[in-house]
């Protein structure tokens, strides 16, 4: 594997200085203008293998999901195999593979909130909506997740209702919050 | 920038605080926004704004202020601390500034959680402004890091960490002047310094709110750090989940690089430092030092073994310093005081102060920070106020899924790091969860067993495999369908996992399983020879 090693040796002088040599830019999945801001993260590494996951965060913020065409074409700007690609995207919880829903409910699964009562969340989520963490209801409406810890122990159990922390959480909330969403009444 | 000009931002600061009477602080890390203490913020703007344009009284945004479970918290310059208060008492509250405190939301502050607290990492947290550098450097910040680089050599910086006594705040509690002049030693082309902001650990806030209440403590720490071991370019590695976090950061690097703090030619010496920020992507393996230098590399965060170590060979195979954010955090005051004072706080072993994130079946959920030597049982009763609801103690986690479970005959044992692990449990980076009666404890065991189950990386197979056998074993017992045979493979897994795993995550995870069989052993029996789980917790569930 010399050429791997020479390329692991460039990585090294080049990390910081981002002066690496020119590549011919592959063509940008599609049209859509959020590319332009994926391509400048991948300027902004300097196209090097290092900024693997800085971009990949980049294209999840742009489009909230990475898709193949997405890993394919980070892949090869970057010059890195496409399974190092999807393995750092599965490996990372943060990145995901799939569409979110429409809306999205992060159940805080910390240690505090284990001991008041995250548990029984879950469980009326799964009756309520018949999903568990980690899966979107099959019209796509709400999207269920789960937080390792959120950091508001004081305010145990918490949940994230659309990137607002509610605390304290009962059932009876978490019925009222999932009622509100429930297209059926919009 | 020179020590001078410095000395005059701090002056100038000073005078312009000085030149409004009046003050109000509103708590804006995470845990008060959550209770939406911005609105408060907010009214509180529009209120003083409407009564005389806002000459006469400043409303200020600060960081952590420590009771997290009575907020929106807010505090007045003559000493007064409010409690959940709302933005409909914000005319109150400024009546109350040329009177006296508003009665139903006083908070007091002669009780034994703010009495028996000693803040040295904390010392800015609450008081100023996160996001103005002037602030910190008003209350004597980046005087160290002048004194350091214009007056000392950086084996006298080493001196005087190695004289302080501080250790690891991560949880492991290695030397930090051990570990600095390693990397001192250690011959490279070029040296990083990299600070651990990745704090997985469910049940500690503790960094998080350290970056979001006073960032540039933690810059001042890595700047002085790099000095000492002549680095030229740090990382922080911060988790993404820490959104405010990341956003305090980025304003405070920006503006420690426009006041040429950070950079090259650093107040006209030789000494150049840039700092990088970069954002983790949710893994807990990520915490463990080579896992994190495999992440900055952008690849998959799985660690090696050790050694060779990263201060001899690190990111990119250089030597490499690699220190917890607490730890950054007590460098400043150390050089400012000398190691000497530092060492005088503390036990013979663990020196200084550690801050703690107090959470669970407690009266004040918080985040505190106690002199070590305090025992278990002031945290608990004194400053966590006690068990509510009339329930009785059962157990203290500390550690998170690394430590254990600690049971009341244990509660007199000082905060140590030697101490807490001979009990069979760690100091760990400072996430402290009390559990009263109505948590079972092979309950609690199983919980963190499914942490380091789908946490673990997989690289190894002790780790990969034995935290999914033991986590099943555990299934069954809490599904009161265990057998005494299944008991003993438990025991003999934890052992197994524990000696054999390649790094700290897979060595660490049978950790609560082994402490609470060692004080709880009656409730595993229950479960398996009478079917019974003393908590009601187990056997009503149906199968994971």
């Amino acid at each position: 594997m010399a050429a791997e090693s020479r390329s692991v040796q460039n990585d090294k002088l080049l990390f910081l200085n981002n002066r690496m040599a020119p590549l011919t830019k592959p063509a940008t999945p599609s049209e859509d203008r959020r590319w332009k801001i994926v391509d400048a993260t991948m300027r902004r590494v300097g196209r090097n293998p290092r900024g693997l996951i800085e971009t990949l965060h980049t294209v999840q913020e742009a489009f909230g999901y990475l898709d193949q065409p997405a890993l394919r074409y980070v892949a090869v700007s970057l010059r890195v195999p496409l399974s190092r690609a999807y393995g750092v995207a599965t490996f990372y919880h943060f990145f995901t593979l799939k569409p979110a829903g429409k809306h999205s409910c992060v159940i805080c699964q910390g240690t505090a909130c284990y001991i008041k009562g995250a548990p029984q969340l879950v469980d009326t989520m799964k009756h309520e909506l018949g999903v568990l963490p980690g899966e979107t209801t099959e019209d796509g409406n709400v999207s269920v997740l789960s937080a390792r810890c959120l950091g508001s122990c004081g305010l145990a159990p918490a949940v994230v209702f659309d990137n607002v922390v509610a605390g304290k959480v009962t059932p009876e909330h978490l019925r009222q919050q999932l009622a509100k969403w429930s297209p059926h009444d919009s | 920038m020179t020590p001078e000009e410095l000395e005059q931002i701090a002056q100038s600061e000073r005078a312009a605080q000085a030149s409004i009477p009046q003050g109000i602080n509103v708590c804006l890390a995470a845990g008060c926004i959550s209770c939406d203490s911005q609105s408060v913020k907010d009214a509180l703007d529009k209120e003083t704004a409407r009564r005389n344009g806002g000459g006469q009284c400043k409303i200020k945004g600060v960081g952590c202020m420590g009771l997290c479970a009575e907020g929106p918290l807010v505090s007045t310059n003559t000493g007064t601390l409010y409690k959940r208060v709302s933005s409909a008492d914000a005319p109150a509250l400024l009546d109350a500034l040329e009177q006296r405190p508003v009665e139903r939301l006083v908070c007091r502050t002669d009780v034994p959680f703010f009495q028996r607290q000693k803040k040295i990492v904390l010392e800015n947290s609450g008081v100023i402004d996160p996001e103005r550098i002037e602030e910190y450097v008003a209350a004597d910040g980046y005087r160290a890091l002048m004194r350091a680089i214009t007056e000392m050599t950086p084996v006298e910086v080493v001196e005087q960490l190695v004289k302080s006594g501080l250790r690891g705040r991560g949880g492991a509690g290695y030397p930090t002047g051990l570990k600095w002049s390693t990397v001192f030693k250690a011959v490279g082309t070029q040296k990083y310094v990299i600070c651990n902001a990745d704090e997985g650990d469910p049940g500690a806030f503790m960094d998080r709110s350290v970056l979001e209440s006073d960032p540039h403590r933690v810059l001042e720490g890595m700047l002085i750090a790099a000095y000492a071991v002549g680095a030229t370019h740090g990382f922080i590695y911060v988790r993404a989940e820490y959104l405010l976090a990341i956003k305090r950061l980025k304003i405070a690097i920006r503006q420690a690089e426009k006041l040429e703090l950070l950079g090259a030619d650093i107040c006209g010496t030789h000494f150049s430092f840039r700092i990088e920020l970069r954002v983790g992507a949710g893994a807990f393996v990520c915490g463990e030092e080579t896992a994190l230098i495999a992440s900055i590399e952008g690849r998959q965060g799985t660690p090696r073994p050790r050694p060779p170590y990263p201060a001899q060979e690190g990111l990119l195979g250089q030597p490499t310093l690699l220190n917890n954010v607490e730890t950054f955090a007590n460098v400043p005051p150390i050089i400012r005081n000398g190691g000497a004072w530092y060492a005088g706080i503390g036990t013979e072993k663990s020196k200084g102060t550690k801050v703690f994130a107090l959470a669970g079946r407690v009266q004040n959920t918080g985040l505190v920070e106690v002199p070590m030597g305090i025992s278990l049982r002031e945290m608990v009763y004194d400053i966590g106020g006690g068990i509510p609801d009339g329930k009785r103690f059962k157990a203290l986690q500390t550690g998170g899924p690394s430590g254990g479970c600690l049971p009341a005959e244990c509660l007199d044992i000082p905060v140590e790091y030697e101490s807490l692990a001979h009990a069979g449990s760690i100091m760990g980076s400072g996430g402290m969860v009390v559990m009263d009666e109505s948590s079972c404890m092979v309950d609690v065991a199983k919980y963190f067993m499914d942490f380091c189950m789908s946490e673990s990386c997989g690289k190894c197979i002790p780790c990969r495999v034995g935290t999914y056998q033991m986590h099943r074993l555990l299934d069954t017992i809490t599904k009161l369908q265990a057998t005494p045979a299944d008991l003993a493979l438990l025991e003999e897994l934890c052992d197994l996992v524990k000696n054999t795993s390649l790094c700290g995550l897979g060595q660490s995870a049978p950790n609560p399983v082994l402490s609470t069989l060692r004080y709880f052993a009656g409730e595993y029996t229950n479960h398996i020879e009478h079917n019974h789980c003393v908590a009601g917790v187990c056997g009503k569930g149906e199968p994971a």
